[in-house]
């Protein structure tokens, strides 16, 4: 089983490192948004920094729908996605490796990236390194909750759009979570921050477990 | 012939059952609804505190009620229709859609006419006003995917799994929304100090709940017997049904 999962991970960030601009395309996605932030809402310190743990995550949020429709996308295109059905693998191990590969690909750059716009919004040191664990730990769930999305709407003209609207209410939780796990840092409240991130874990633990079959369920829905 | 629930399974006889009880629906709903606003508007007595603004409750609290109510309602009919592959519970299903958004629009609406008057603003970002937005997202993300699926039962399949997800989450998303709320800001207002209730305002707030979900109903069944004609189109009794010569039929017209 892990094989097969490991299988279709390799495969999928080796077709991703061929097409190295199309895969760094969310990430330039999160910094052009995260930059436009402090222009519309004007320069002052104060305001960035009361601003920034909510403008990272939900850029990030957005970034992630914005790739998540390639999941499964151009395997569905040129047929190989219905061989994967076929195939003697369970399909959530499939679905669950297509996921681990979407994270690497898009959520590792994104947290990795956090820290920098963190930095031109300026953020103190200490709320930068919370908001990177805490994206280090809502990532996956934005890949998780959208492979189920990108199932649903395989194929569809308005895909794209329709899994933003699709998925983004079912993630209003990590984004609570993860903003609030920054903001009660930068207040002090130690304990409140942890609590959150262990929310945020429990919400992981939780797509890891639903997802991977509500995704498989909507596979194979979409190609019946 | 002995009834049981499967019977309604097959379209035609659920659109002939549906036919005759659509009258009586409206009925319940027109009457629950007069007497609940009568009630509700001209003898139950001014709120001391909120004078006449309150009684926006009577239509609030009700649609308040349907629109959670319906979408439990609505993912069992769509997992049903899924699990079971029966075309009726499916079509069921999509039928509730618009009418639980309505509710949760509604809901919504009267709420800001309410808290206008009462916290002197339209809109606070509380913990029950976010959470039941967000529900009104997922009604209109449920209907966007059933209407972009072009396959009837792909549509409804997949709404189903969506609908379910969607359930599954309504709690987790209610108690992150309120936590999140209780963080950010004291809560200086709270809906749940409702004055004691007269039984007068009871009554009236009984009806309207029985109005709503006679509407709901009557709305349903008829929706569902458009769907049904739609999508089996092709099927003789349909067909059978068209070419019959036209009599006036009690709810069809509506």
């Amino acid at each position: 089983m892990i094989t097969g999962l490991l299988a279709v991970a390799r495969r999928d960030l080796l077709l991703a490192r061929r097409r190295r601009i199309e895969a760094l395309l969310p990430l330039g996605f999160f910094v052009v948004a995260a930059a436009l932030f402090p222009i519309g809402v004007g320069p002052e310190p104060q305001t960035l920094r009361q601003i920034a743990p909510g403008v990272v995550w939900v850029c990030a949020l957005l970034a992630a729908m914005l790739s998540v429709t390639q999941m499964f996308a151009s395997d569905h295109q040129d047929g190989s996605l219905e061989q994967m059905l076929l195939a003697s693998q369970p399909l959530v191990t499939l679905v669950g490796g297509k996921v681990l590969a979407h994270w690497l690909s898009t959520g590792l750059p994104l947290v990795l990236a956090a820290p920098l716009i963190g930095l031109l919004l300026g953020m103190p040191a200490p709320a930068i390194a919370m908001l990177a664990l805490s994206l280090l730990l809502g990532t996956p769930v934005l890949s998780l909750l959208g492979a189920v999305g990108a199932a649903l709407t395989l194929g569809l003209r308005s895909g794209a759009a329709l899994v933003f609207l699709l998925v983004l209410p079912l993630l209003v939780p990590a984004l609570i979570f993860g903003t609030g796990a920054v903001v009660a840092l930068e207040s002090g409240l130690a304990g409140t921050a942890q609590a959150h991130l262990s929310l945020l874990g429990a919400l992981l633990i939780l797509s890891l477990l639903g997802a991977p079959p509500a995704a498989a369920a909507a596979l194979r829905i979409s190609l019946d | 012939m002995t009834l049981r629930l499967t019977t309604f399974a097959a379209p035609s006889r659920f659109y002939a059952a549906a036919g005759a009880w659509l009258p009586w629906c409206w009925a319940v709903s027109l009457l629950a609804g007069a007497a609940g606003l009568v009630i509700g508007f001209a003898i139950a007595p001014t709120d001391f505190q909120q004078g006449d603004a309150y009684r926006i409750i009577f239509i609030h609290v009700p649609a308040a009620w349907m629109s959670m109510l319906l979408y439990l309602v609505m993912a069992f009919w769509a997992t049903l229709g899924w699990l079971l592959n029966a075309r009726m519970a499916s079509m069921l299903a999509r039928a509730l859609a618009p009418t639980g958004a309505l509710f949760t629009f509604l809901a919504l609406w009267t709420g800001a006419l309410w808290g206008k008057p009462t916290w002197g603003t339209w809109w606070v970002w509380d913990a029950r006003l976010t959470s039941e937005f967000i529900l009104l997202l997922m009604y209109g993300g449920y209907i966007a995917l059933t209407e972009a699926i072009d396959d009837p039962r792909r549509a409804a399949n997949a709404g189903a799994l969506l609908a379910l997800v969607g359930a599954v989450n309504v709690p987790i998303i209610y108690f992150s929304v309120r936590w999140w709320n209780t963080l950010h800001q004291g809560s200086s207002i709270s809906m749940t100090a409702a004055p004691k209730m007269v039984a007068t305002m009871l009554t009236a707030m009984l009806l309207m709940t029985i109005c709503f979900w006679a509407y709901s109903f009557a709305v349903v069944l008829a929706r569902a017997r458009a769907i049904a004609l739609a999508q089996e189109s092709d099927t003789d009794w349909v067909k059978a049904l068209a070419l019959a010569p036209p009599r006036i039929e009690a709810g069809a017209a509506r």
